[in-house]
């Protein structure tokens, strides 16, 4: 099996700081890898220079799409990088807010995609809506309601259903359960879990939360000052860390 | 057929929070285990039987020698092999069955029971009714089969993982304590299924701590020697 | 400087042909050759002041002075009608400033322009509809960032105004847009029809006119070429239907036409008449 995305030698600087130094990924269809490290590791750069969001100062990411063509993401067009993140990609902010349409009801946020895509039947875009309202478990009498009358959770998941409705092959997530109450976190981290198992999507998850990171990825991927400083297996990176780094991340977070 | 053997396999734990001390555990370990045949680790406590079934489990990265493992009519060393090897390891050849459950929150238990046939390609309904004969032989009452295990007593929980363990008859198993707090019934009926899963060729590796169960189902043993600990 | 080639009238000393110099009218007929080179496509032009206020037909009235020569015919509606203020306004000022024949009928027109209708009577070959619109981007209630809007419309992003229809029609039971009903122009470009009401939408559509679009504030310039496809945004399950009051004429009796709503007096009686003055008129014999 080839990898979906391939990352090899990204550099990337902000003045003198190095947010990414000489980092290089694969991602295989169906896997779900955890970017971990603290706030300034470099990890959510590296979730945005892999989807296209930001460019490197050098590297290159490799994407390849469902009928077989490799994508160059670094230098594609802007067109052309939208179009994969309208059918191919999906992408989960922090902040559902960013990414909802907080004056377009919840059915109307979850069947943009849709119309994006092409849809042009109301009763079927919301059929579809109302569908993937239920798969994320928000009752679909809710569905032509504002999603500013929505709690900080239902939000969270009113913004999975929108990107998840085009069936992307691959998720990016960026702090998916930041922000939001403990309890609700578990909640929506276990609805995460086995939507990501049902549909086989790969996904690139960053997190500071180890604990989401062990339930949700089959790799983890540890970074500190923009490097990867450990990566593999992700019960053996946790259980058995061998980086200095790790192990204090893991021995300052970790009861589990 | 070997199914599983270690080469002059060696594992310590550096702590690098600790001043970078290290601590040797195994060193030197070499052990086969066929088809068809259970091994039970021996040794004093301390002696590293839990370290060596986590490295043979890939849990923990071993340092030193070789883990081959019968996958798929060839023989992967396992200390090499990179995650998504693993994966595919744990999922068509190495189960592992532990004392305790993690336990997912919301997640039915028969589904969890069913979980590891499901991902080997076993048809939905199938997995379940597999997973519903293993937790009625394990004396958990249906009226709980729908409900996550989160809430269960530890006996309960226990009994979970164990069906979980069985579940996809994997060619080779790995079980740490699997009797350990289960009351007599309970674990002849454990026993019946580490004599069924040996009788269909799995090759089994286990810590007992009950002589009595162990010596009822082991073949063989193989003792862990304790490392002279360095000053 | 050309001079005017056999000027049917006079027109007022002191001013160029038709107001505008021949510098800025040449400017704006290259963005309207732009503009009819790619239909629906907003090109941006250097709008001039103009003896009007904003809101009056800047717009229109600078596209009307570029194409506008000494043979032509030019008819100015409102709403329909020739003979409300502002029309009277904007055909007197041409009449002055370029000394041409103005009329009410629009089968005598080569030039019409117009704020917020398409008249009745069909238009032909070789005949100008010159739109005066106050927002040219059909996206801006939607999408604030200008940037943005001009990026959707290089991709064909048009998802973000179909939601606007969805919501539409989860509020109203049905698509509420009365006037200003979006289209897409000739497969490619979401287009502002400017407010016309979407009764007089289907003209647009393979209209053997060619329709000019000048919004002056906006300092945009935009085209229909003839025989182009117009096709008003909609639903599979929910086609466009262009709205009309269901009445006849109070004064020709037509069924056909777009109807105003006259009220008549304080007790609340009210009568429905063509909102076209001229096409009303003909049929009338006048």
């Amino acid at each position: 099996m080839n990898p979906l995305l391939e990352a090899r030698g990204l550099n990337l600087r902000f003045g003198a700081v190095h947010a990414l130094e000489d980092v290089s990924l694969d991602l295989y269809p169906g896997e779900v890898v955890g970017i971990v490290g603290e706030s300034g590791s470099g990890k959510s750069s590296l979730l945005k220079v892999l989807a296209g969001m930001q460019p490197a100062d050098a590297g290159s990411v490799a994407y390849t799409d469902a009928q077989g063509t490799a994508h160059d993401v670094l230098r594609i067009s802007d067109a052309a990088r939208r179009r994969l993140m309208r059918s191919e990609w999906g992408f989960v902010h922090q902040n559902a807010r960013d990414a909802l349409r907080m004056n377009v009801s919840a059915g109307g946020n979850v069947g943009e995609r849709l119309m994006a895509a092409g849809s042009r039947h109301f009763g079927k875009i919301r059929e579809e809506a109302a569908h993937w309202l239920t798969r994320v478990e928000i009752d679909t009498a809710r569905m032509d309601d504002l999603p500013r009358t929505f709690s900080g959770g239902m939000q969270q998941r009113l913004q999975i259903a929108r990107t998840l409705v085009t069936r992307p092959r691959l998720v990016f997530m960026d702090e998916p359960t930041g922000g939001l109450d403990v309890s609700v976190q578990a909640k929506l981290l276990d609805l995460i879990r086995s939507l990501v198992a049902d549909l086989g999507l790969a996904v690139l998850l960053v997190t500071h939360d180890i604990a989401a990171a062990r339930l949700l990825s089959h790799r983890i991927v540890v970074m500190r000052h923009g490097r990867i400083v450990e990566e593999g297996l992700t019960d053996r990176v946790l259980d058995d860390p061998q980086h200095p780094y790790t192990q204090l991340l893991v021995s300052s977070v970790l009861a589990a | 057929m070997i199914m599983l053997r270690t080469e002059g396999l060696g594992k310590s734990f550096t702590l690098h929070l600790q001043g970078g001390v290290t601590i040797p555990v195994l060193e030197n370990v070499e052990m086969t285990v066929s088809a068809g045949e259970c091994v039970a680790l021996a040794g004093p406590s301390g002696a590293g039987k839990s370290t060596l079934m986590r490295c043979l489990y890939g849990n923990y990265g071993a340092e030193h020698g070789r883990i081959l493992l019968r996958h798929q009519g060839r023989e992967v060393d396992l200390t090499t092999a990179d995650a998504r090897l693993m994966r595919e390891v744990r999922r068509d050849t190495l189960g592992y069955v532990s004392q305790f459950l993690r336990v997912i929150p919301r997640v039915a238990t028969r589904d969890i029971v069913a979980e590891p046939l499901m991902l080997r390609g076993t048809p939905r309904e199938a997995a379940l009714a597999r997973a519903t004969e293993l937790l009625r032989r394990l004396n958990l009452p249906d009226a709980l089969h729908g409900l996550p295990p989160a809430t269960f007593s530890g006996g309960e929980q226990q009994r979970v993982n164990l069906a979980r363990g069985f579940a996809a008859g994997h060619p080779v198993l790995l079980l740490d304590e699997p009797t350990a707090s289960l009351d007599a019934a309970n674990a002849e009926v454990v026993i019946e299924l580490i004599q069924e899963a040996k009788a269909a060729g799995s090759a089994l590796v286990g810590i007992f701590h009950d002589l009595h169960v162990r010596d009822r189902i082991a073949d063989r043993l193989f003792t862990v020697e304790p490392i002279r600990k360095a000053a | 400087m050309n001079a005017p080639l056999n000027p049917v009238a006079e027109h007022l000393a002191g001013y160029n042909f038709a107001y505008l110099d021949e510098a800025t009218k040449r400017m704006i007929r290259r963005a309207l050759l732009k503009a009819v080179a790619i239909p629906g496509h907003q090109v941006p032009f250097g709008a001039r002041e103009m003896p009007l206020p904003y809101g009056w037909g800047t717009g229109g009235i600078q596209v009307t002075a570029a194409v506008l020569g000494p043979r032509d015919v030019l008819k100015v509606i409102d709403q329909g009608a020739d003979d409300t203020t502002n029309a009277v306004s904007i055909r007197r000022f041409f009449g002055r400033v370029a000394g041409v024949r103005t009329t009410d009928r629009t089968r005598e027109a080569t030039i019409i322009q117009t704020r917020h209708r398409i008249p009745e009577t069909a238009l032909r070959e070789g005949q100008v509809l010159v739109y005066q619109v106050p927002m040219p981007e059909p996206l801006f209630k939607l999408e604030p960032r200008v940037s943005e809007t001009t990026r959707l419309h290089a991709l064909g992003d048009y998802g973000l105004m179909q939601v606007k229809l969805y919501e539409d029609i989860v509020q109203h039971g049905e698509v509420a847009t009365a006037y200003n009903h979006p289209v897409m122009v000739n497969g490619r470009y979401l287009m502002s029809p400017s407010p016309i009401p979407s009764f007089d939408n289907p003209k647009m559509h393979m209209n053997p006119a060619l329709q000019l679009f000048g919004a002056g504030r906006e300092k945009r310039i935009y085209a229909v070429p003839p025989y182009t496809e117009v096709r008003s945004l909609d639903f599979e399950d929910h086609p466009f239907r262009p709205i009309r009051a269901p009445h006849a004429c109070e004064l020709c009796g037509s069924t056909e036409s777009y109807l105003d709503e006259v009220i008549t007096d304080d007790q609340g009686g009210r009568i429905f008449v063509c909102s076209d003055t001229d096409y009303c008129a003909e049929r009338r014999g006048e």
